[in-house]
């Protein structure tokens, strides 16, 4: 079964459906979210079929592919998991067709076309499997550069207010990240022997020169922390966020940035792992400043999505600080976290989105003891709220304790500096609970018939696979961790960092 | 004594040429001996039957690699490709410069002689046919490209330069519409380029003076002993740099481009902005690399700023303009430095890789004038770009032919833009260029702006009354685009193919 050419069939398939979609006419609105759904579960139960497949004890990558494609430059379509690829494109199998369900009728109202937008996500989905499937330094350049157009367009035409200056701040912040990432794809394909083969790079990694590999490291990194995005390079996700229709912004935060903190786990630590250990003072306090940052930036919010997007930041600070701890706890966490991340944002997200769809406005002040008028709603967004915080009990916990833990072997202070933004997680989220659902409720609201629908049968069909996920996983992570942390070994490897004293996870076989 | 030899021509080798030349002849005849109603179609014919039969020849004269009429002309690797390139480009060029359908009588005025704003010149602006001298005129420029190219002594090269720049002159003066602005922009652009001229034979001058001949082989031998005098290498050397960085449109010789490919018929900047620059960096690297290879440690740093300052210049200026030809032409001045960042890699990759672009590049560009040439209103084209706001929900196809041309010239992946930049750029690190590869990333980065732009007005705003019809192209406007964006897409798609043919043809003969 592992000969099956799954990545390359799992990148193509979604593209193909982009197209079927864009061709559909605009009058059959309701064909096109129809084929777009049933292509994303095509696409979900051929993941699943995969992670099946996928040998826990097997190769560090597996299903790897490889073909011909610009012989002068070694540029090749190579595709290959490792155990953090695998759980990612399962991550964006699960999530996409959970938006196109919770988009059904957001386009319907504009004056915009509807199968261009079901096309346009499923070009995202096309291009984000691309990005984690591609095991060739140039593949992976190319899907890189290349998920910001369909993501621009999405943005840009079917966004809230703002979307113009949105999209094109986040066109040009992540197009500058990388373009510094070209620079230094172009200088490891020189020092690196003329190859883009990522396990040959690996091999010759040792043999750059210190000083040009921090160079290089650092365009890479730049290019991941834009993405990612870590303080300081942030400021274009909350708008982004926040212009972005919901749907869509639940897969820019709950994947798309993942990107960024992948692309250092499988790229920056690796290829670099002397640069690495040479930057990672500087990449854990960065990390440890966007925690504490954005999480104050969270509580003075007004506008429900930008304050999930700044949310986001500070996760993506905790992922930071895992990484660059060097420890497999801190790997592990950091990986899991990007997960349950995905899971409990992507959630939150779309929860808001059925608020804002309700209210027609995104403005906490604007709402206020929302849950008197639809209890169910407010209580899917409580719980979305408390996974977030990282509540024990769901998922996230699993994976913030893992990365704490990991950076408290190494790095004590930052941990205890870290674990500070747990208070203002709870803080945040509780505040942003309490002053849209709870106390006495704002008279405007009850002059809106659609606050009176509390939650419909598709909505609770979104929101049912993210929430038993984020519970399953916060009781029993152990399929995903086991995934993932033959994986984390080996990069730790590659790195050529050892765990401090006894590990607690240590079951993992290391892989050649 | 001996007798007097005739040099040994090769008349095969130098058949691209000479079917050019030939058939530009023809066609003055034409125009006395055919009449007018039947003179487009059959110039078009006459000239794209010469160009395809060059076209032939080059490829069935692909291994020659000689020296031939007293080794004046070189044919190599380098001039087949770059031959083969111009005729190209050139092909797709012809197709913008015959249509006819886009605007009654085409893009060309009826009588270059009428005073501007007289009864005559609104006569001939409500339809009259255009001149049908253009084709022989682009036949003699094509012609003189070619030899501009192969070109293997600084006179021969010189003379080149004149036969391919005075038909280019008079051709941007014929505009049918805004002929003050045409004809302004041909002024300028003859005069600069006659200062341009005149230091390159200034350079040729001293160039003999310093090595005794004007070959390049000459030149060659003599960089190498130090006996000779080194003022008059530099001097020579940086008053020919002159004269070829002025057709360039390197910085701070590019100052004429943005008014010259403003004013000038579209499809003529189309062909500049296409053929000239493959024919001014094809003789840049000729003589870099054959003549002047042995002082390179001289040169590279002047030029490698020459670059860095083209590229910011390009890019800096592109952000502030309002003309959607002026912002064509700064994003191809700063196409010239990424372009001189390939040649300054001074390696035989660096030579693949800058050929390489400048057939990319070349499609592209020729693509994007064929749609500003059909963005028009009553008024001719409409080129502000406050005009092509919410055009992508007027003609949402060539709306997004263009933001496909936008986002190659921004260096996306999957377009020619990302290829030929990933060519040039590796070839320069390689050469141990790194600096100007980083300039070449920040200043692509500053020049993403101003296409994002674009993008942004053509999708993202509503369209308002002021924005233009795009007209129905004719069959040669639809199919000089199909050819630019399947080029577009393919060399970003499957560049293999070209890149091995530019690998296999980068070695010139000295």
């Amino acid at each position: 079964m592992t000969d099956f050419p799954f990545l390359s069939i799992l990148t193509l398939l979604p593209l193909v459906g982009a197209l079927v979609v864009a061709f559909i006419p605009r009058a059959k609105a309701n064909l096109a979210k129809q084929i777009a759904l049933g292509w994303s579960l095509l696409v979900l139960v051929l993941s699943i079929f995969m992670w099946v497949a996928f040998k826990v004890d097997g190769d560090r990558f597996q299903f790897r592919e490889s073909y011909t494609w610009i012989p002068t430059w070694d540029a090749k379509f190579t595709f290959a998991a490792d155990g953090i690829a695998l759980v990612m494109l399962m991550l964006i199998a699960i999530l996409v067709p959970v938006v196109i369900l919770a988009s059904w009728n957001d386009v319907d109202e504009t004056k915009r076309s509807v199968p261009v937008y079901f096309a346009l996500l499923l070009a995202f989905e096309f291009t984000m499997i691309g990005v984690f499937a591609a095991a060739d330094v140039f593949l992976f350049y190319v899907f890189f550069e290349v998920m910001l157009i369909p993501m621009y367009f999405i943005i840009g035409s079917f966004g809230g207010a703002r979307r113009q200056y949105a999209a094109v701040k986040f066109f040009l912040y992540s197009l500058v990240g990388g373009l510094f990432m070209l620079a230094s794809v172009i200088g490891l394909w020189v020092v690196g022997g003329h190859t883009f083969d990522f396990s040959h790079l690996v091999a010759s990694a040792a043999q750059i020169d210190p000083n040009t590999s921090r160079w290089l490291f650092l365009g890479f990194f730049i290019a991941f922390a834009i993405k990612a995005p870590f303080f300081p390079f942030h400021t274009w996700l909350p708008d982004a966020g926040g212009a972005a229709p919901v749907g869509a912004a639940a897969l820019l935060v709950g994947v798309m940035d993942k990107v960024g903190t992948f692309g250092i786990l499988r790229y920056c630590l690796p290829l670099f792992p002397e640069a690495s250990r040479w930057f990672a003072p500087a990449a854990i306090i960065l990390a440890v400043i966007g925690i504490i940052y954005a999480a104050l930036l969270a509580v003075g919010q007004n506008d429900l999505k930008r304050l999930v997007s700044y949310t986001s930041i500070a996760h993506f600070g905790f992922i930071g600080i895992g990484i660059f701890a060097f420890t497999t706890q801190g790997g592990t966490g950091s990986v899991l976290y990007m997960v349950n991340h995905g899971l409990a944002t992507g959630l939150l997200f779309l929860v808001v989105g059925m608020f804002v769809a309700r209210r027609g406005s995104a403005l906490v002040s604007d709402f206020g003891g929302a849950g008197k008028l639809v209890p169910v709603l407010a209580g899917v967004m409580f719980f979305a709220g408390l996974a977030s915080l990282a509540l024990p009990g769901t998922a996230p916990f699993v994976s913030e304790f893992l990365v704490l833990i990991g950076t408290f072997t190494v790095h004590k202070a930052y941990a205890v500096i870290a674990t500070a933004g747990i208070i203002l997680a709870a803080a945040y989220v509780l505040w942003m609970v309490q002053r849209t659902t709870q106390g006495t409720l704002n008279p405007a609201l009850t002059e809106i018939p659609a606050m009176k629908k509390d939650i419909t049968l598709r909505e609770k069909v979104v929101v049912a696979p993210l929430i038993l996920l984020l519970l399953i996983l916060g009781f029993y992570p152990k399929p995903v961790t086991d995934v993932i942390n033959p994986a984390v070994q080996a990069t730790m490897q590659d790195v050529g960092t050892t765990d401090p004293g006894p590990t607690a996870v240590a079951n993992g076989k290391v892989a050649p | 004594m001996d007798k007097l030899q005739l040099p040994s021509i090769s008349y095969a080798g130098l058949s691209p040429m000479l079917i050019l030349f030939g058939a530009a002849c023809v066609g003055v005849l034409v125009e006395a001996a055919v009449p007018r109603r039947f003179r487009n179609s059959v110039q078009l014919t006459l000239s794209l039957v010469a160009i395809v039969a060059a076209f032939v020849m080059v490829i069935l004269k692909h291994d020659l690699r000689i020296k031939t009429a007293a080794e004046a002309i070189a044919i190599d690797g380098p001039t087949l490709f770059l031959w083969g390139s111009i005729l190209a480009l050139g092909a797709v060029s012809l197709l913008l410069i015959a249509e006819r359908g886009v605007e009654k009588g085409g893009p060309f005025v009826s009588q270059a002689a009428i005073t501007v704003g007289s009864q005559k010149d609104l006569r001939q602006a409500g339809g009259q046919p255009g001149l049908t001298e253009v084709f022989p005129l682009t036949l003699f420029a094509l012609g003189g490209m070619l030899l501009f190219v192969a070109a293997n002594d600084l006179l021969t090269m010189f003379v080149a330069l004149e036969v391919f720049s005075l038909p280019l002159y008079l051709l941007c003066a014929l505009a049918r519409r805004r002929r003050l602005l045409s004809q302004e922009a041909a002024l300028k652009y003859f005069l600069l380029g006659s200062y341009a001229s005149a230091f390159f034979l200034f350079g040729v001058a001293m160039l003999y003076g310093f090595a005794g001949g004007v070959k390049l082989s000459q030149i060659h031998a003599a960089v190498a002993n130090p006996a000779h005098s080194q003022v008059l290498l530099y001097a020579g050397l940086a008053l020919v740099s002159v004269g070829l960085l002025f057709k360039s449109a390197l910085a701070p010789f590019h100052v004429w481009t943005p008014d010259v490919y403003q004013g000038a018929p579209t499809p003529i900047t189309g062909l500049m902005a296409a053929c000239t620059k493959v024919a001014a960096f094809g003789a840049l690297l000729r003589v870099l690399y054959v003549a002047f290879e042995g002082v390179r440690w001289d040169f590279q740093p002047v030029l490698g700023t020459i670059a860095v300052l083209t590229m910011l210049v390009g890019a800096i200026l592109a952000v502030t303009q309002t003309d959607m030809k002026r912002l064509l032409a700064y994003s191809s001045v700063a196409n010239a430095g990424y372009l001189l960042v390939g040649v300054l890699a001074l390696n035989k990759s660096g030579l693949s890789s800058t050929m390489f672009y400048l057939v990319a590049y070349g499609f592209s560009v020729l693509a994007a004038f064929g749609i500003v040439s059909l963005v028009r209103d009553a008024e001719g084209e409409a080129t502000h770009l406050a005009r092509w706001v919410g055009l992508g929900r007027r003609n949402p196809i060539f709306a997004a032919i263009f933001t496909f041309i936008m986002l190659a010239f921004a260096g996306i992946p999957l377009t020619s833009g990302f290829t030929s930049k990933f060519a040039v750029f590796g070839a320069a690190v390689e050469g141990g260029q790194t600096w100007l590869v980083i300039f070449g990333v920040i200043t692509s980065m500053l020049i993403a702006f101003p296409y994002v732009r674009v993008v942004v007005m053509m999708w993202l705003q509503e369209p308002n009354e002021s924005t233009p019809a795009v007209s129905i192209p004719g069959g040669l406007t639809s199919a000089a685009l199909t050819i630019g964006v399947i080029a577009t897409v393919v060399l970003g798609v499957a560049p293999s193919p070209l890149l091995q043919l530019a690998n296999n043809a980068a070695q010139f003969v000295r």
